[in-house]
């Protein structure tokens, strides 16, 4: 028996994988201790399942373990990340390179950093989500201090070239950062061969527990350093004080583990879930996947579906959980600034949905996903004004609509 | 967010989907909003010549929920009601009778211009004045 609403939004967050969880447990009540009391044994207890989380996590991206600092999720991640270099780099240069799709935890730091005297560069992806390697390079600057490109975008699943942009940072002595949240645990990310010199990600996205995530800082060629953002007891070789979560430190180094042994067997599987439910979509007439279908994660897929509206249709979707580009319940009733950066019109963002699979999809999910979807499209477009117009072969641009 | 029950029913079971025809002189034919705001509404009245009175009522709306329950509520409303009658709804009775949150009462005002646009149109057919409404709603 299929159970409802069926869970498909993992880009937003994943369930804990219940071996995550029976990591976890002994460390909330059997060994609770404090992983900086160096005094008692529950403290060694501690520090010692902190450590080994610490290489779990460490050898799943092919860094070191004093190279991970534990935060609290990726948000922190990259304010860390963003002002910590800014800080520490200041006085080389002021030039922060970044993309206008990243997530609002970066768009937002940088604005923030904008008011403290940073300059910033906020590119253009090209049409399929991505930037080029040539595209960012022609935006660097004598005072270019770091560059902060996401490895693969949340709400498309694009995957940019990241490798070839950390390469060619290094080349120019820039640091170079990338919001991985989405992509470590899901495809393989190595930041010595990727040239990466700081990382963002959480557990949470990877069937770990909420509330944990970390910053990868690099040590060696180059050493980078980050100022601290919180002050305190210099936790984390002083770049983030606070006493270590352990229990979601322990269930994220568990997480990491599964993802790095099972990684290659189930992207292969959710790809193929994906493109059944993507090819099976795309049968529905005016139907467009958002974004790069070349480049791009295994279980994401974003689909805008013309003449019905994205809120009205994630109503008519509701036994099944995903998200939409359509934003009508703010007040601004501004879509989505990812689709409408991609270039997309306001009424195609307005009409999107974001499919996100996980280990826990499965095929007959997936199967009911595609009736429901088609059903709910066509009852909407059954009631769609412009889908009659569309269909009279009435150009909707030629009307002069009334702005509200 | 949570929708009442009442839009939930409208969405689920739409009241008088469909099209007139918008050449007939008895037809008054209102469309408002734009897609890029993610609200369309096209509403149709058909009328009586002789009584004013609103015999049929059609809409079709591109929109979220609340603005298919705005839409299909109107249409309910519309029908039997002289023009007369019909240009005193307004939208905040429609707030209340689908409990709209405040984020959503831009969908009842909608289909209150999509009232009063169909009824100008009738008007303009017919060699009426269109009526200025004094309420400005953008």
């Amino acid at each position: 028996m299929l159970k409802l609403p069926i869970y498909l939004d993992n880009n937003a967050t994943t369930p804990m994988d219940p071996r995550v969880l029976e990591a976890m447990l002994p460390y909330f009540t059997e060994y609770f201790g404090n992983a900086a009391s160096r005094n008692h044994p529950f403290g060694w207890k501690a520090e010692e399942a902190v450590d080994y989380a610490r290489e779990q996590i460490a050898k799943l991206i092919g860094a070191t373990e004093k190279e991970i600092i534990f935060t609290s999720g990726a948000t922190e991640s990259n304010n860390l990340a963003l002002k910590g270099v800014f800080e520490m780099y200041r006085e080389k240069g002021n030039h922060i390179i970044t993309v206008n799709i990243e997530h609002k935890a970066i768009i937002d730091t940088c604005r923030h950093l904008e008011k403290q005297g940073a300059e910033v560069t906020y590119l253009e992806p090209q049409p399929d989500g991505r930037v080029s390697v040539e595209q960012v390079e022609a935006a660097i600057k004598p005072n270019t201090i770091l560059i902060s490109v996401m490895y693969a975008n949340n709400e498309i699943g694009c995957i940019n070239p990241i490798r070839e942009i950390g390469e060619m940072a290094h080349r120019h002595g820039v640091l170079m950062h990338t919001d991985a949240t989405q992509s470590i645990g899901k495809i393989p990310v190595n930041v010595l061969t990727d040239h990466i010199d700081l990382a963002s990600f959480s557990a949470h996205k990877m069937y770990g527990p909420k509330g944990i995530g970390a910053l990868y800082v690099r040590r060696k060629n180059p050493r980078v350093k980050v100022t601290s953002q919180l002050d305190g007891g210099g936790h984390e070789r002083g770049m983030r004080s606070g006493t270590l979560n352990v229990t979601g430190i322990v269930g994220f180094g568990k997480a990491c583990e599964l993802a790095m042994n099972e990684m290659a067997e189930e992207s292969i599987r959710l790809a193929k879930l994906r493109d059944k439910l993507e090819t099976e979509l795309l049968t529905l007439e005016e139907s467009y996947v958002n974004g790069s279908t070349a480049h791009r994660l295994p279980h994401v897929s974003n689909i805008s579906f013309k003449y019905v509206e994205g809120e009205g249709l994630m109503m008519g979707v509701k036994d099944i959980a995903v998200s939409s580009g359509s934003a009508c319940t703010s007040a601004s009733l501004e879509p989505s600034y990812v689709l409408k950066n991609l270039g997309l019109d306001d009424e195609l963002a307005h009409s999107s949905l974001r499919f996100g699979l996980g280990r826990f999809t499965n095929e007959e999910q997936i199967d009911f996903a595609i009736d429901h979807v088609k059903t709910a499209v066509e009852k909407l477009r059954d009631m769609s004004p412009l889908w009659e117009m569309f269909k009279e072969g009435i150009d909707l641009k030629s009307i002069e609509w009334a702005e509200h | 967010m949570a929708y009442s029950e009442k839009v939930i029913d409208h969405y689920q079971n739409p009241r008088n989907i469909g099209t007139l025809d918008k050449s007939l002189d008895n037809v008054g034919t209102g469309l408002v909003g734009a897609p890029e705001c993610g609200d369309v509404m096209r509403l149709q009245i058909q009328v009586n010549n002789e009584t004013g009175v609103i015999e049929d009522a059609k809409f079709k709306t591109f929109g979220c929920g609340s603005a298919i329950a705005s839409s299909s509520l109107a249409t309910e409303w519309l029908k039997g009601k002289t023009i007369n009658d019909a240009l005193s709804i307004d939208n905040m009775d429609i707030v209340e009778e689908l409990a709209l949150p405040p984020v959503k009462i831009h969908c009842s005002v909608l289909a209150e211009d999509a009232i009063k646009a169909a009824i100008n149109d009738y008007r303009t057919k017919k060699g009426l004045e269109p009526i200025i409404d004094g309420k400005k709603h953008y």
